[in-house]
C-alpha cells in the first residue's frame, strides 16, 4: 500500500453551546472558536499510525471549505501528514456544500492522487450528517468500513472491527478501501511545537471543485434553523424519600 | 391570479397521486427491527404507497411480520446467500435494482448503523443528497433535522428526484403491527453478490434487559460510577422499573461498559419515558442523544454539572449511597 487520503474539516469547537441566528438561517460562526472535527483527529491518527507500521507511505490531508480551512489542514500535518490539499469553497456555495459534493471531490483527488485508502471521520459534529465515507465509496466502487473501532492489514485487503447497534462486528474488506473512524479507533496525538514549525513547511495545493471537475450545484435549501424547545426548568429535591415521591407524583413507580 | 393557486393544486395532486416510498426493513434473519415500524409512519406521513424491502438470508420472519403492518401496500422479498452480513456492497445494487424498477420517489430506513450504513451509498449512486436522521416531515420535499448535537433544527427542502432518508425511531410512533394486508412479492433478482467485502462476525452484547433505543425507563451511568463493577448499582436499580441501561461517553471510553450503551450525538439517541443520568455531568454530547426523554432525572454530587439544567428532578448526592437507597425503596 502507499498513499493515503484522509478528509479534514474545520467545525464549531465540540465545546462551544452554538447559537441560531436571529434571522433563522443558521448558526452563529463568526468570531467563534473552530478546530478540527474530533472524529477526523482520530482519522489522521490512524493514517499516521500505518506510516509508522510502514504500511503506508504518505499521507494526504484534504479539506474542503473556506480559506480558513488551511488552518486544519496545517494541524493535521503537524500531527504527521505528509501534505495537504485545498479545496476552496467559501460563501454562500460552502453553506450549502453536502456530503454528496464534498464525496465526489475526495474520489476525484483519491484517483489523481492515486490513493489506496481514504480515513475520514464518521461523522462531522456540525451537520451530523455521517454520509461522507459511505458516498466517497460508492462514488469509488470501492468497500467501505464504516465506524471503524480497529483496522487490521492483511495479506488480502483489511480486518475491520465495527461499531454496531448490538456490539461490534467485523468484515473483510479489498483494497483499495474507504474507512470511517469512530471515537474508539485510536487516541489522537497532540501536535508539538516543532512539529508545528516543521507543518509550516510542508506542501499544501490549493484547487477548486471546478478544477477537478465536480459540480457543487446545491441539492437542498434551507427553509429555517431554529432553536430547539428549551425543557422547563425542574427543581431539585432534597433526599431520596422526595425523589421516591416525585417518581410516584409522575406516575413513574 | 386564479391559476398559481390552481396550477399548485393541480400539481400537488398529480405528486399526491405518483407519491410511492421505499422502506428498506433492518432484521436479523430472525425478527424485524422494531425501528422499521417507526420508519413505516414517517413514511406514511409523506404519504403515497408503502413498499418495504427485505433483504436477507433468512426473510420469512421479517416480511411475514411485515405484510400484516398498517398501510404496507406491498414487501419485496430477497433471500439470498449474497445478504450475509447484510453488507451495503450488496444491498446497494439490490436497492437500485428495486429503484429501478418501481421508481420510488422516497427511499427510507431507521438511522441504524445499518441505516446509515447502507443509504448514503445507495443515495451516492442515485446522484442525490441523503438526508439523514430527520426528525419530523413538513412535506414530500421538506423535512426536519437536528445539527450540532441538537443544539439547532434544520428544516430543510430538498430539490433532488429521488429523496434518500434516515428516519430517527424516537420521534415517530411506530406503526401497528396488525390490521395490514400487504402483498408479498419476489424482489428483483439479480446477482448481488459483492467481491469488494465480506462479514466475518458478531460479537453482540448478550442482555436481557429491553433494547435502550425503545425502553420505557433507562437508567444510565457515567465517570461517577468509577468501574465497571459499579455499575452492578444502575443494574439492580435498572432491575426495579424493568429499564434498559444506557452510559456515557466517558463511561465507555473508561471500559465500564461496552460501546453499544453509550447515548449521545454520536451513540444512541432515546426517548423513553423515565431517564435516570447517575454520575453525568451532562455535556452537550450526551445530552444531545437523551434531552427528548419526557422525565429525566439526575443524581450528581455536583450541584454544577449541566445535567440539572434539563433535569426535572435532581438530587445532589454521592451516588454511591444514593442509588442503593434509592433502590431499596423502591
Amino acid at each position: 500500500m502507499s498513499r493515503v487520503l484522509v478528509g479534514v474539516k474545520r467545525v464549531v469547537d465540540y465545546a462551544v453551546k452554538v447559537r441560531v441566528k436571529p434571522d433563522k438561517t443558521g448558526v452563529v460562526t463568526e468570531g467563534v472558536k473552530h478546530s478540527m472535527n474530533p472524529f477526523d483527529e482520530i482519522a489522521v491518527e490512524e493514517a499516521i499510525k500505518l506510516k509508522e507500521k510502514k504500511i503506508a507511505s504518505e499521507i494526504i490531508a484534504v479539506s474542503v471549505g473556506p480559506t480558513q480551512s488551511q488552518e486544519v489542514i496545517r494541524t493535521a500535518l503537524a500531527m504527521g501528514a505528509d501534505r495537504g490539499v485545498h479545496v476552496e469553497v467559501s460563501g454562500k456555495d460552502y453553506d450549502l456544500l453536502q456530503p454528496i459534493h464534498v464525496s465526489k471531490i475526495l474520489a476525484k483527488l483519491a484517483l489523481d492522487e492515486k490513493a489506496d485508502l481514504i480515513i475520514v471521520g464518521k461523522q462531522a459534529i456540525d451537520d451530523d450528517s455521517n454520509q461522507t465515507a459511505q458516498m466517497t465509496a460508492a462514488v469509488l466502487d470501492w468497500p467501505q468500513g464504516t465506524f471503524c473501532n480497529k483496522i487490521e492489514k492483511t495479506d488480502a485487503g483489511l480486518n475491520i472491527t465495527r461499531e454496531i447497534d448490538g456490539g461490534l462486528e467485523t468484515i473483510k474488506t479489498k483494497i483499495p478501501a474507504v474507512l470511517s473512524a469512530d471515537l474508539r479507533l485510536n487516541t489522537p496525538r497532540y501536535a508539538t511545537l516543532p512539529n508545528i514549525m516543521k507543518a509550516k513547511k510542508k506542501p499544501l495545493k490549493k484547487v477548486t471543485p471546478k478544477d477537478l471537475g465536480v459540480d457543487t450545484t446545491p441539492r437542498i435549501e434551507v427553509v429555517s434553523v431554529e432553536e430547539p424547545p428549551v425543557r422547563q426548568a425542574g427543581a431539585l429535591v432534597p433526599d431520596v424519600d422526595a425523589l421516591v415521591g416525585k417518581l410516584k407524583e409522575g406516575g413513574h413507580i | 391570479m386564479f391559476s398559481s393557486n390552481a396550477r399548485n393544486l393541480i400539481r400537488s395532486s398529480l405528486i399526491n397521486r405518483c407519491k410511492s416510498t421505499l422502506v428498506v426493513a433492518e432484521h436479523n434473519n430472525e425478527a424485524l427491527n422494531p425501528i422499521t415500524l417507526n420508519t413505516i409512519s414517517a413514511a406514511k406521513k409523506i404519504g403515497g404507497d408503502v413498499t418495504v424491502l427485505v433483504a436477507g438470508t433468512k426473510c420469512g420472519p421479517a416480511s411475514e411480520a411485515l405484510a400484516k403492518v398498517e398501510g404496507v401496500a406491498k414487501v419485496l422479498v430477497a433471500e439470498n446467500a449474497a445478504f450475509k452480513g447484510f453488507t451495503p456492497e450488496s444491498i446497494t445494487p439490490l436497492v437500485l435494482a428495486a429503484q429501478s424498477h418501481f421508481k420510488f420517489t422516497h427511499i427510507l430506513a431507521g438511522a441504524t448503523a445499518f441505516g446509515k450504513n447502507v443509504l448514503p451509498r445507495v443515495a451516492s449512486k442515485l446522484d442525490v443528497s441523503p438526508i439523514s436522521e430527520i426528525i419530523d416531515v413538513k412535506s414530500e420535499d421538506t423535512f426536519v433535522r437536528t445539527i450540532y448535537a441538537g443544539n439547532a433544527i434544520l428544516t430543510l427542502r430538498s430539490t433532488d428526484p429521488v429523496k434518500v432518508i434516515t428516519v430517527r425511531g424516537t420521534n415517530f410512533a411506530p406503526a401497528a403491527a396488525t390490521g395490514g394486508s400487504g402483498a408479498v412479492e419476489q424482489a428483483p433478482t439479480g446477482d448481488y453478490a459483492s467481491q469488494l467485502s465480506e462479514f466475518v462476525s458478531q460479537e453482540l452484547t448478550k442482555s436481557d434487559r429491553p433494547e435502550l433505543t425503545g425502553a420505557k425507563v433507562i437508567v444510565s451511568g457515567g465517570r461517577g460510577l468509577k468501574s465497571g463493577d459499579n455499575f452492578k448499582l444502575l443494574y439492580d436499580l435498572a432491575d426495579k422499573f424493568g429499564a434498559a441501561v444506557g452510559a456515557s461517553r466517558a463511561a465507555v471510553d473508561a471500559g465500564y461498559v461496552p460501546n453499544d450503551l453509550q447515548i449521545g450525538q454520536t451513540g444512541k439517541i432515546v426517548a423513553p419515558e423515565l431517564y435516570i443520568a447517575v454520575g453525568i455531568s451532562g455535556a452537550i454530547q450526551h445530552l444531545a442523544g437523551m434531552k427528548d426523554s419526557k422525565t429525566i432525572v439526575a443524581i450528581n454530587k455536583d450541584p454544577e454539572a449541566p445535567i440539572f439544567q434539563v433535569a426535572d428532578i435532581g438530587l445532589v448526592a454521592d451516588l454511591f449511597k444514593a442509588v442503593p437507597e434509592l433502590t431499596g425503596k423502591l
